[in-house]
C-alpha cells in the first residue's frame, strides 16, 4: 500500500515525515449546521449548495460561503489560514466564511502526500496554491453570471466583499449562486498579485477562537447521541500481550454496564456512560499472556543500543574516508546523547464513535488521517469504504497520535462495534491508556565523534544513530530504502553542517521491539537537531570560538539558517551582558523546509535544575501567511520542547510502562514554560516552509548550550532532569 | 436521582453517588463544554465552579456538589459582559482550544480574587492547568489585559 504515497523519498526527507507532525486539531465551528444536508452520509459535502464549484468551497442562495478543509484544524490554525486563502481570491470577509473539516474524499487528498492527512507541517504550503485557485475561479465564475445577468463585459465587474458590482448595478454572490452553477468551468484563472493581498501575509484573528472559549466547539469527545453507549477498554499491560481468561461477572454487575467483549487489542466494557466503563474495566479480571514484550527494559535498552553504536549501521551519508581523516585531525570530540521514549499526550484522550444505521457507517473522530482510517474501519465491519462517512471533528490536539498508519484507535471503536453488534458506541481512552499506550517517539542514541583541524573546523565526522524505526512494519515500510529510514536521520544526514565536513559517515541501527514507536512533532528531528547542535557547540568551545560566531562560518554557505541565527542572536542582544545568574545558549535548526534559530536564557535553581526565562526566536519560513499564526505556532512549538527537554521521559521495566497519568509522565505547566518569548520572522522570499513542527527542535540544544554556558558541563542524556543532571 | 444546579438550572440527574461531577455535567446533563483531561485532577481541563470556587469536577462527588451552584463554561459564556474571553479572543489565545474552558474558569476565579495579579500569582493560580499547545504565554498576556478591562469597566460603571 505504500504505493498510494506520491511523495518521493527525498521530498519526504526534506518534509520529515509526513504525518507527524505539527497541531493538528480539528473541531466544529457551531455554524457549520450546513453541511452536506441532513445525515448525508457518504456523499460528498457538496449536497444543498446553490453552487459548489469545487470541494473546497460552496455558496448557497442566501449568500453564505462555506470552505470544506482537506485538513484538520488541530490547534495549528489552519482552520483560519485555508479560509484566508479562499477569502483572498474570492473577495468575500473571511469572517463570515462558515468552515468545515471536509470528508474522508479524494479531492481532499494531500497536494504532494497522495493520502489526505494532514502533517508534516506542510498544509499552508500544499494548498497554497489549490485553495486561493478554488477561490479564484468561484469568483471568476460568478462575475460571467453577473455579467450576463448585468449585460455587462466580465472586465467591467468588481467584486468586493461577495458582491459583484458593474457601474450601478450590484448583486450578491449568493443571488448569482445557481447561475453561476450552471456555467462551465474556466480555464485557467489567473491569481491576484501578492500586491493587491489583503489577508494574506497580514492575517486575521483566528476563526474558531469564538467557539474555543464558549464551550461550543465539538470535539470527538464531545460527540452524544441518544441510545449511544460508551466503551472503554482494558489494554494489554505489556505490549503485544494476549487475552487468556476474562471473568467478565463482576464487570457486569456495575450498574450502567451492558456488555462486555473481548476484541483483539483487550476486553472492552460498554455501558451508559464513561463512569459506569471504566468501573466496570476495573472490575474485570484478565488474565494475560504477557509474551515477548516483557523483555522489554529501558535501563537494559540503553545498555544495548551503547553496544550497537560501537559498529557502524547501514550508511545515510559517506563521503571520504572518515577513519584516516579522524587520525589526521589536531583534536577529536567524542559524544553520546540519549533521548527516551516520550507520549504525545494530546489534551484529548483518544476517542471515536461509531454508529452503523442502514447498511452505512458514520464515525466522528478527531483524526489526522481520514481517508486510512475510513478504509481500516471498513475491513474490520465488512463494508466498502465508501460506505463510511468519516466526520473529523475538532482535535484535541494531535502532534502526530492521530496520525498512525494503523489507525489504531479506530479500527478499535470498529472492533468493540463488530464484537458487541451495538450500533452506536463511543470508545474513549483514560489518560492512562494514552500514556501507557504506546506510539511513542522511540528512544534513541547518537554516538559522535568530530575530528578538528589546526583552526579548529571538523574535517571528519562519525556519527552513529541508534533507534527504532516508524516506518518498520507499516505500511510506509516502503519508504526504507537499503536499511535506512530517513524519519531516523533526517537532520543529521542532510544537515549543511556535513556538507562542509569532506570525510564522514553517519550510520544506523534500527533495532526492533515490541514498543509500538510513532511521528511526534518533528519526528526525527526532536533527537537529531539535539544531537547536532549540541555537538557544534562542543566543538566552538574545542575550537575556542564564539558558538555563534563558529555556526555563522560553518553555515555560511546556508544563507535561510544564517539569517534566522542571525536575527535570533540580534534580538536576543547575544554577547551583550546579562543579570547575574543568567545564561545563553543557541542552536539552529531546518526543519519540515523551515529554519529555526532558539537563543535561550536560562538560571538554575537551587537545587541544580533548569529554569528557562526567555527564548527568543528567530524564523524564516519564507511567507508567512497569517503572520500571528506563525509566531503561536512557534511559541507553542518551545513549549512543547521545553516540555521534552526538561520533563518529558516514558520508561519500561519488564515491558510495563511506568507512567500513567500527568502525576508521573510530566508535561509542562504554565510555570516551566519561559515567561518571555518573542518569535520574529525573517523577512523572507525563500521558499515556504511549515510552522506546526519546526519550533521544537532547536529547544533543547540551546537549553543544554546555555546548561553550559553556566556549569562549564554538557547535557547529553534528555530529559535535563534532576536524575540525568550530571554530578 | 440526584439535584443539580447547574447554570442556574435545575436538573434530575440520574447518577450514582459515587459519580465525578464531571460525567454527570457531560454524560447525563450533556454539557460538553467541560473537558476530560486526566480524571485525577491533574489538569484543569474539568474545571467548574461549585459555589463560586474553582473545582476539579473530575475528582468531585456528584454528592458534594447536591445543594451548591454548580456553574460550566456554558454558564460562565452566558455573562455578555465577560472580560476574559474578550481578551482571550483579542490575543487568540486558543490552539486547539481543548484546555481552554478549564484555563477561563481557573482565571475566572483568580480575577475575582486578585483583579490585579502579578506573573507570579497567575503562575501560581494556573499551575493546575495543563495546555499541552502551549499557549501559556498567550493565556498570561490575556490574563492582564481581562485584568486591565475589568479594572477600567469598574471604574465606567
Ligand atoms: S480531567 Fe479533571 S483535572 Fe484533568
Ligand atoms: S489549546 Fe490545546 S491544550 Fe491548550
Amino acid at each position: 500500500m505504500s504505493t498510494t504515497l506520491n511523495a518521493s523519498r527525498r521530498n519526504f526527507l526534506k518534509t520529515g515525515a509526513l504525518l507527524g507532525s505539527g497541531l493538528l486539531i480539528s473541531f466544529t465551528v457551531p455554524g457549520a449546521k450546513k453541511l452536506g444536508g441532513a445525515g448525508a452520509a457518504v456523499l460528498g459535502p457538496q449536497s444543498g449548495a446553490a453552487f459548489a464549484p469545487n470541494a473546497y468551497l460552496n455558496i448557497t442562495a442566501d449568500n453564505e460561503v462555506l470552505v470544506y478543509l482537506a485538513h484538520a484544524e488541530m490547534g495549528q490554525g489552519i482552520w483560519t489560514t485555508l479560509s484566508m486563502m479562499i477569502a483572498e481570491e474570492l473577495d468575500v470577509d473571511v469572517n463570515k466564511m462558515v468552515v468545515q473539516h471536509g470528508d474522508a474524499w479524494k479531492p481532499y487528498n494531500h497536494t504532494m502526500f497522495g493520502i489526505q492527512i494532514t502533517g508534516g507541517s506542510s498544509t499552508t504550503w500544499s494548498e497554497f496554491d489549490r485553495y486561493r485557485k478554488a477561490g479564484a475561479t468561484a469568483r471568476a465564475l460568478l462575475v460571467q453570471a453577473a455579467a450576463q445577468k448585468f449585460g455587462v463585459n466580465p472586465a467591467d465587474c468588481k467584486t468586493e466583499n461577495g458582491v459583484v458590482t458593474a457601474g450601478d448595478k450590484s448583486a450578491t454572490y449568493g443571488e448569482l449562486a445557481t447561475a453561476a452553477a450552471a456555467l462551465p468551468a474556466p480555464g485557467d484563472v489567473p491569481l491576484k498579485d501578492p500586491k493587491s493581498w489583503k489577508y494574506i501575509g497580514k492575517g486575521v484573528k483566528r476563526l474558531d477562537t469564538p467557539a474555543k472559549i464558549n464551550g461550543t466547539a465539538k470535539f470527538g469527545m464531545d460527540m452524544q447521541f441518544p441510545g449511544m453507549l460508551t466503551a472503554v477498554v482494558l489494554h494489554a499491560p505489556v505490549f503485544g500481550a494476549k487475552v487468556k481468561t476474562v471473568d467478565s461477572a463482576k464487570a457486569k454487575a456495575v450498574a450502567g454496564v451492558r456488555q462486555v467483549v473481548q476484541i483483539p487489542s483487550g476486553v472492552a466494557v460498554l455501558a451508559d456512560n464513561y463512569w459506569a466503563a471504566k468501573k466496570g474495566r476495573a472490575a474485570l479480571k484478565v488474565d494475560w499472556d504477557l509474551g515477548s514484550g516483557v523483555k522489554v527494559d529501558s535501563g537494559t535498552m540503553l545498555a544495548e543500543y551503547k553496544q550497537l553504536a560501537q559498529k557502524p549501521g547501514a550508511t545515510a551519508n559517506k563521503a571520504g574516508d572518515v577513519d584516516s581523516a579522524m587520525s589526521k585531525a589536531v583534536k577529536t570530540v567524542e559524544a553520546e546523547y540519549t533521548f527516551p521514549y516520550l507520549a504525545h499526550s494530546p489534551m484529548e484522550p483518544l476517542n471515536v464513535t461509531i454508529q452503523l444505521k442502514d447498511g452505512k457507517c458514520e464515525i466522528w473522530t478527531g483524526t489526522q488521517m481520514p481517508g486510512l482510517d475510513q478504509g481500516a474501519a471498513a475491513q474490520v465491519l465488512g463494508l466498502k469504504p465508501e460506505q463510511i462517512r468519516v466526520n473529523t471533528v475538532f482535535l484535541g490536539g494531535g502532534f502526530g497520535r492521530r496520525a498512525t498508519p494503523s489507525s489504531d484507535f479506530v479500527k478499535e471503536a470498529a472492533e468493540i462495534v463488530k464484537a458487541s453488534g451495538k450500533p452506536l458506541v463511543k470508545m474513549v481512552w483514560s489518560r492512562e491508556d494514552d500514556v501507557k499506550g504506546g506510539y511513542y517517539r522511540p528512544a534513541f542514541l547518537h554516538k559522535i565523534t568530530a575530528g578538528l583541524n589546526a583552526q579548529g573546523l571538523p574535517i571528519a565526522w562519525k556519527h552513529t544513530i541508534v533507534g527504532q524505526s516508524i516506518m518498520e512494519g507499516t505500511l510506509f515500510a516502503g519508504m526504507i530504502k537499503d536499511g535506512i529510514d530517513g524519519s531516523s536521520v533526517e537532520g543529521v544526514s542532510d544537515s549543511p553542517y556535513m556538507e562542509a565536513i569532506p570525510d564522514r559517515l553517519v550510520t544506523l541501527h534500527s533495532p526492533k521491539n515490541e514498543v509500538p514507536v510513532l511521528w511526534w512533532r518533528s519526528v526525527g528531528h526532536t533527537h537529531t537537531a539535539m544531537a547536532m547542535e549540541a555537538m557544534i557547540d562542543e566543538l566552538a568551545h574545542t575550537a575556542g570560538k564564539d558558538p555563534l560566531a563558529y555556526r555563522q562560518e560553518l553555515l555560511k554557505h546556508s544563507p535561510r539558517h544564517l539569517a534566522a541565527l542571525n536575527l535570533a542572536a540580534e534580538k536576543a542582544g547575544w554577547g551583550k551582558p546579562l543579570p547575574a545568574g543568567r545564561f545563553r545558549g543557541i542552536a539552529v535548526h531546518e526543519s519540515f523546509l523551515s529554519y529555526v534559530a532558539h537563543v535561550a536564557e536560562i538560571s538554575l535553581n537551587e537545587d541544580g535544575t533548569i529554569k528557562v526565562h526567555r527564548v527568543v526566536s528567530a524564523i524564516d519560513c519564507g511567507l508567512a501567511v497569517n503572520p500571528d499564526g506563525v509566531k503561536a505556532q512557534i511559541e507553542s512549538g518551545i513549549n512543547f520542547g521545553v516540555s521534552a527537554a526538561l520533563l518529558g521521559e516514558i520508561t519500561l521495566e519488564k515491558g510495563h510502562v511506568k507512567q500513567g497519568n500527568f502525576n508521573d509522565y510530566v508535561v509542562a505547566r504554565m510555570f516551566d514554560t519561559p515567561a518571555d518569548i518573542e518569535v520574529h520572522i525573517v523577512d523572507s522570499t525563500g521558499k515556504m516552509g511549515g510552522v506546526g513542527e519546526p519550533g521544537v527542535p532547536p529547544v533543547a540544544p540551546a537549553i543544554a548550550n546555555a546548561y553550559f554556558a553556566a556549569t562549564g558541563k554538557r547535557l547529553r542524556q534528555m530529559p535535563f532532569n534532576k536524575a540525568n543532571l550530571p554530578a | 436521582m440526584v439535584k443539580l444546579k447547574i447554570n442556574q438550572k435545575e436538573y434530575s440527574v440520574d447518577a450514582s453517588p459515587d459519580m465525578p461531577l464531571l460525567w454527570a455535567i457531560r454524560d447525563v446533563v450533556g454539557l460538553t463544554g467541560t473537558k476530560f483531561g486526566c480524571g485525577m485532577a491533574q489538569c484543569g481541563a474539568c474545571t467548574v465552579h461549585l459555589d463560586g470556587e474553582a473545582v476539579r469536577s473530575c475528582v468531585t462527588l456528584v454528592s458534594r456538589a447536591v445543594g451548591k451552584e454548580i456553574v460550566t463554561i456554558e454558564g460562565l459564556s452566558a455573562d455578555p459582559d465577560n472580560y476574559l474571553q474578550k481578551a482571550w479572543i483579542e490575543l487568540d489565545v486558543p490552539q486547539c482550544g481543548y484546555c481552554q474552558s478549564g484555563q477561563i474558569m481557573s482565571a475566572a476565579v483568580l480575577l475575582r480574587e486578585n483583579p490585579n495579579p502579578t506573573d507570579e500569582d497567575i503562575d501560581s493560580a494556573m499551575s493546575g492547568n495543563i495546555c499541552r499547545c502551549g499557549t501559556y504565554p498567550r493565556i498570561r498576556k490575556a490574563i492582564h489585559l481581562a485584568a486591565k478591562m475589568q479594572r477600567e469597566g469598574g471604574k465606567d460603571k
